[in-house]
């Protein structure tokens, strides 16, 4: 069993939701990446996703957009993201870490090269927004190969059909993406998603999470009514942005506190599976 | 004309241009693309449509445009002779309304009320505007920053024709920014929104639609030179950004044998400096903007940044079906400066009364380094892409002067 799958059978086998942040490795700069992993990790974090910059972000909002170009004018690179990942595995071993990002950098270093890199630092899965499921068969296997979980994403307008395609060839977990737009976006439709979690459920037969648009405790108990995860990124990205850099940490632990109690008050999820 | 023995036939299903092409985007996209994809491929099959395609291309843009022989160009040079497809006599003055005319009329089609673009120089943004008013549909362009200050005479005839122009302030705030924020708008409001891309790069099926509606191009020369020329040409050459115009004219003859085709990238001020934008000939494979392709990059993935006097060229990427085409041979791709495109665009302003496009001067410039090596009764054809009106300003502040 994978570290996230671990995790996850940890969580539903106390009736509780994973709570994923998301900030982007190397801002504001890579002296504090670290710390802040370790500040997510004491507000509650089950999962991290680390953003790895790339100069072209066709997904983000300006949020990410901003906290990107500001990570790759300090130097940051897929290689100085793996480095990071290695220290933060040295002090913990148990909380996975995710890798979140675009295609360009990890061809540049070769599929293959990188997973084997990303495997050797302690990444437990990866997810490439621009790699959709048609164009991942050798990605995956060479995800898996080196006992990688690769993470696919699914969309409101994603029919059963991708269901199905993401379930084959992703494992971890499935990162629903709640609204058509780009990440930080704000127009949430709980309805739709209350909707939608079960059918994907249904199909992918693994923990659903949902990101895009999660700003506070009450969205994010809203939504984890319904899914097995919550993500939440730039809202993170904005606590860092807007803090001193003496309370960065103790104010993304604190905010990071108030949604972990937020989803802590929910009852188990209907319906989750195993 | 003599077919070659085994047809071309790309893209595959998927959109692969060999390891080139496909589908790189995010979830969010896959099944808008899907339904384009649907929705063009029954279009082309329409006769009602291509009939229509075909009805304002010739009454709309002025179609088709003629080959013109350039003879005091080629005696100048001493070689080969030197012919022009002048698509800078379309309506709006250069290639890319071909490509519009098409996308809108699928828009319409698709039932879509709102159309989106990119440009760098304002030319697509220009003919993206020109067919929304045509059609009566809405038109958002989004432009980098930095353009919309160098271009403002093209972003004041966008908002004319009633366009809304949007500078885009991420990243190098240039033409590559503006995609991807096109992109966004498109994620966002992909459900009444088409997006009208003006290369033959992007996801599928936009490389393959795209040099569909350009290979008018190739074809109208397919049936021209024989007249002109009595045979077809030996060479065909075309300046290459993101590729459409070049697209256009190679298509068709990719199944003619012995026939060379040349695409001139932007080498800007020498390959060397570093401050160019060749991706083929000196770009990595990699994927941006939806496709695999050949990028300009550093050693991390990162796209840098690029330069070329002409703002049609300025594009890191190029599209995927040029990739595979410099792959297999089938076409060469060549480096010309921003030094050698200014002197063949005065050249030509100055033997033959036509001020052509920066762009297209890159293809002329191709064209006169290549016609002394050859003998008078070789024939070089050139698409003449687009004029020069909207280059006046960088021209004359080349030159040192002010208006």
């Amino acid at each position: 069993m994978s570290r996230i799958q671990n995790r996850f059978a940890r969580l539903q086998a106390s009736g509780r939701r994973a709570l994923i942040p998301f900030m982007t490795a190397g801002f504001p700069d890579a002296a504090l990446t670290l710390s802040l992993m370790r500040a997510l990790v004491a507000g509650g974090a089950d999962v991290i996703e680390l953003g790895v910059p790339f100069s072209d972000p066709m997904a983000d909002g300006p949020t990410i957009q901003r906290a990107s170009e500001a990570a790759l004018a300090g130097g940051m690179s897929l290689r100085k993201v793996l480095d990071i990942v290695r220290a933060f595995r040295a002090e913990d071993g148990d909380t996975p870490v995710v890798l979140m990002g675009y295609a360009n950098p990890i061809e540049a270093m070769g599929v293959d090269a990188f997973a084997a890199a990303a495997s050797d630092a302690g990444v437990d899965g990866v997810l490439v927004v621009d790699y959709p499921p048609q164009e991942s068969e050798a990605f995956s296997a060479a995800m898996r190969a080196n006992r990688l979980d690769p993470i696919f994403l699914l969309a409101p307008t994603s029919t059963e059909k991708r269901f199905a395609e993401v379930a084959t060839l992703g494992s971890g977990y499935i990162y629903y993406v709640s609204l058509k737009g780009v990440t930080g976006a704000g127009n949430l439709d709980f309805d739709e998603i209350a909707r939608r979690i079960p059918q994907i459920r249904a199909v992918v037969g693994m923990p659903v999470g949902v990101g895009f648009g999660i700003r506070d405790a009450d969205s994010a108990r809203r939504i984890g009514a319904v899914a097995d995860a919550v993500v939440i990124g730039s809202r993170i990205i904005e606590e860092i942005e807007q803090s001193p850099r003496d309370a960065v940490v103790a104010n993304v632990t604190a905010f990071m506190r108030d949604i972990r109690q937020a989803l802590d008050t929910l009852e188990p999820v209907q319906g989750a599976t195993r | 004309m003599q077919k070659a023995d085994t047809p071309y036939q790309y893209p595959d299903a998927r959109g692969h241009f060999g390891p080139y092409g496909g589908v790189f985007v995010a979830e969010t996209l896959v099944p808008a693309l899907e339904e384009l994809r649907e929705a063009y491929d029954a279009a082309r099959r329409d006769p009602e449509f291509m009939a229509e395609f075909e009805y304002e291309l010739k009454h709309y843009v002025g179609r088709p445009s003629p080959i013109y022989h350039a003879r005091r160009l080629s005696e100048r040079f001493g070689g080969a002779q030197i012919y022009l497809k002048r698509e800078d006599l379309n309506h709006t003055g250069a290639h890319k309304i071909n490509n519009c005319i098409g996308q809108a009329l699928l828009a319409r089609r698709m039932g879509k009320p709102r159309v989106i673009a990119e440009t760098g120089a304002g030319q697509h943004g220009v003919a993206s505007a020109t067919v929304a008013a045509r059609y009566g549909m809405e038109c958002v362009v989004y432009m980098g920053s930095e353009d919309v200050k160098r271009q403002a005479s093209n972003v004041y005839r966008m908002k004319l024709l009633g366009a809304s122009v949007v500078p885009v302030e991420s990243g190098s705030k240039t033409l590559k920014d503006a995609l991807n924020e096109a992109m966004r708008d498109w994620v966002t409001n992909v459900a009444d929104t088409f997006y009208i891309i003006g290369t033959v790069a992007g996801p599928h099926p936009y490389p393959m639609m795209v040099r569909d509606f350009q290979a008018v191009i190739g074809q109208e020369c397919i049936a021209q030179m024989p007249e002109m020329a009595g045979r077809q040409p030996d060479c065909v050459i075309a300046s290459v950004g993101g590729g459409s115009n070049a697209m256009g004219i190679f298509h068709p003859y990719l199944d003619v044998p012995g026939v060379r085709l040349i695409g001139a990238e932007a080498a800007g001020a020498g390959i060397d400096t570093g401050r160019h934008a060749a991706s083929l000939s000196a770009g990595r494979p990699g994927v941006l903007h939806g496709n695999r392709t050949y990028l300009l990059q550093d050693e991390d993935g990162q796209i840098i940044e690029t330069h070329s006097v002409s703002a049609g060229l300025d594009y890191p990427g190029v599209g995927p079906e040029h990739a595979w085409l410099k792959d297999s041979g089938r076409a060469e791709y060549v480096g010309v400066t921003d030094d050698e495109a200014l002197q063949a665009f005065h050249d030509l302003c100055r033997l033959e009364g036509i001020i052509p496009a920066l762009e297209s001067a890159h293809a002329i410039a191709c064209a006169t380094r290549l016609a002394p090596t050859l003998s008078r009764d070789q024939i070089l054809l050139v698409n003449l892409s687009g004029r020069g009106d909207k280059d006046m300003h960088t021209v004359a502040e080349r030159s040192g002067i002010q208006f």
